[in-house]
């Protein structure tokens, strides 16, 4: 850790100073975590009050279970998906503005503000403009003869919660391309358009390179996003439905430890949940160093 | 020189109009739900075009429930959770970057640990803590045989429900790790000298805090609250699960509340009407403050 020279003295202090956060953390973050951990070795009775210590076999049923891998597989599929689009629509809309000269800051407006929008608004929205029966593009894509019906249909109930999702993120990732096209020196462009380099030859040679480091970064946090926060969109919009098509890793854990109230299975599957949020913290520790390398 | 090629400006133009035209479709055609009776709502398709109802279908959302109340709630927990994470953060990075005790390493570890159990990962037992705060202290009590001694009366005493209350909405929620850190990092960037200087004139680490840092961290504070307001408005499974009093929960619930299901008459646009209000509040504040947004957004990934 990176220390200051100049410091204060006492020990009294610094420490009343902290106690208001550790308190937070140590009854809301960290006895909930142990609890978790406690409960995934363990199976109750309906009430709670009695444990019995069962080593693994939380983990054995939860892994033996195909709803767990349907859960897996909804949630990769959902949360690759959401990321590409929203990056790819994110960096398209960035090099554009950063191309414009008129304009810019109207553009911008426009297309920050969805990031303000609550995830399970999102699905509100979109769940009405594709709702089956009174949606407009619903009734667009029926003109056109595809059977839309995303409340029965789960390749289409997939299709709506990604859209809705990525919609919502594409302004993030807006934000960062456009920092990261801004911050690339004007005299390397300058100098591949001198030696006749065209926009889109340049923009595949020296721009996107040049951004590794910002996309690298965006796809875990885009990730994280996928896996975490669009619990309000399933929730609006498919309830991890149909047939457990969009039933998502957080989706399923506060279905079966709410509505289902199997503690053991709900509890291991925090413990899953955790181990992939670490791995993700991890990862992006990891292309933080980079990026500063990388400058 | 790099060329202006216009004809590429134009494709630039044109397709940035499409793409910003997509971005915002949505809520047009919410807007436009919300303003129709709801006759034309279940039309099939349903105009493009606004009608003139959006006064009586935000009145007939606002009696749904109790919609004045529950946007009071979401200020309320969106205030007190962007001021609540700053102060708390503010205080434990001026602990951890100004002082040497025993373990500040510690302390500086368990706060960035945070960042690896958001609420969705741990939320039934979250949710068990809340149903009684004292948990931890009934369980050492009970751990400790400081119970049995007292004839085991104490446990029984040691409860505190945050279910329906202000309290639950918001405390949970209040731990920043993103925060401190960002605090943190500022304030190792403010010269030493200043220290120095406050501590030959006399003042204490408090006053030093007060009258200067504070001031000096006046643009963070400013951008991480923009960003930290949204975070606290836009909260949905933990006001849904702590509250089951309508009058206790927040707007962005109630609204979702609202949404149809297969009924005769679904009242699509009483429910947009109602997720336009509810949405107005975290986008006014992010297009206002438009510049503050960003820096936050930039801030809080360093």
């Amino acid at each position: 850790m990176i220390h200051k020279r100049v410091l204060f003295g006492g020990r009294g202090l610094p420490v009343a100073l902290l106690v208001p956060q550790l308190a937070i953390i140590l009854v809301f973050f960290f006895w909930p975590a142990g609890q978790a951990v406690f409960q995934a070795f363990h199976l109750s009775d309906p009430f709670g009050r009695h444990f019995e210590y069962v080593g693994l076999e939380n983990f054995r049923r939860l892994f033996a279970s195909p709803e767990y891998y349907g859960s897996l597989r909804a949630t990769a599929v959902f949360s690759a998906a959401t990321a590409l689009l929203s990056l790819a629509a994110g960096l398209a809309l960035a090099a554009f503005v950063d191309h414009v000269r008129r304009g810019r800051s109207v553009y911008k407006s426009l297309i920050i503000w969805p990031y303000a929008v609550a995830p399970v608004l999102a699905g509100v929205l979109w769940l009405f403009l594709f709702h089956p029966i009174y949606g407009v593009l619903a009734f667009a894509l029926q003109r056109v003869g595809v059977g839309w019906n995303p409340l029965l249909e789960s390749g289409q109930a997939m299709a709506l919660v990604v859209l809705a999702a990525a919609w919502k993120q594409i302004s993030y990732n807006f934000v960062f391309f456009l920092a990261g096209l801004q911050a690339i020196p004007r005299s390397v462009i300058e100098a591949a358009a001198i030696d006749g380099a065209g926009p889109l030859h340049r923009f595949r040679t020296i721009v996107l390179p040049l951004l590794t480091p910002t996309t690298f970064f965006l796809l875990v946090i885009n990730l994280v996003y996928a896996f975490f926060d669009t619990f309000g969109i399933i929730h609006a919009v498919t309830h991890g439905g149909p047939g457990g098509a969009t039933n998502i890793l957080v989706y399923k854990v506060y279905a079966d430890g709410f509505v289902g109230q199997d503690l053991g299975s709900s509890s291991a599957q925090s413990i899953v949940l955790m181990a992939i949020v670490i791995g993700l913290t991890v990862l992006q520790f990891r292309f933080l160093e980079r990026k500063v390398h990388y400058g | 020189m790099i060329e202006r090629n216009p004809v590429l400006s134009l494709i630039a133009h044109a397709l940035l109009l499409l793409g910003v035209a997509s971005i915002c479709f949505p809520l047009y055609y919410a807007f436009v739900g919300a303003t129709l009776p709801i006759a034309d709502v279940l039309q099939v398709p349903m105009p493009l075009w606004p009608g003139d109802r959006l006064g009586e279908n935000v009145a007939a959302a606002w009696d749904r429930g109790a919609f004045g109340r529950q946007l009071v709630n979401s200020a309320i927990m969106a205030t007190v959770i962007a001021a609540g994470k700053i102060a708390i953060s503010l205080l434990s990075a001026f602990a951890i970057t100004y002082f040497r005790f025993p373990f500040r390493v510690a302390a500086f570890w368990a706060i960035f640990v945070t960042l690896m159990l958001p609420i969705e990962v741990r939320i039934v037992p979250t949710y068990e803590v809340a149903a009684n705060a004292l948990a931890p202290l009934a369980w050492l009590a009970e751990a400790s045989g400081l119970d049995a001694l007292l004839g085991g009366r104490l446990v029984a005493r040691l409860e505190w429900s945050l279910l329906d209350s202000y309290v639950g909405l918001t405390l949970p929620l209040i731990a920043s790790a993103t925060a401190t850190f960002l605090f943190r990092q500022f304030f190792l960037t403010v010269p030493d000298d200043l220290a120095e200087a406050a501590k030959i004139d006399g003042a204490g680490p408090l006053r030093f805090f007060r009258d200067v840092l504070l001031p000096l961290s006046t643009t963070n504070v400013a951008a991480l609250a923009v960003i930290l307001f949204v975070f606290g408005w836009n909260q949905y499974l933990w006001p849904l699960l702590i509250t089951t009093d309508p009058s206790m929960t927040t707007v962005v619930v109630g609204v979702a509340r609202l949404i149809p299901g297969p009924e005769p008459q679904p009242a699509w646009n009483v429910a947009m009407a109602g997720g336009l209000i509810a949405l107005a509040p975290p986008v006014l504040v992010v297009l206002l403050l438009q510049h503050w947004f960003v820096k936050g957004l930039v801030d809080t990934e360093k």
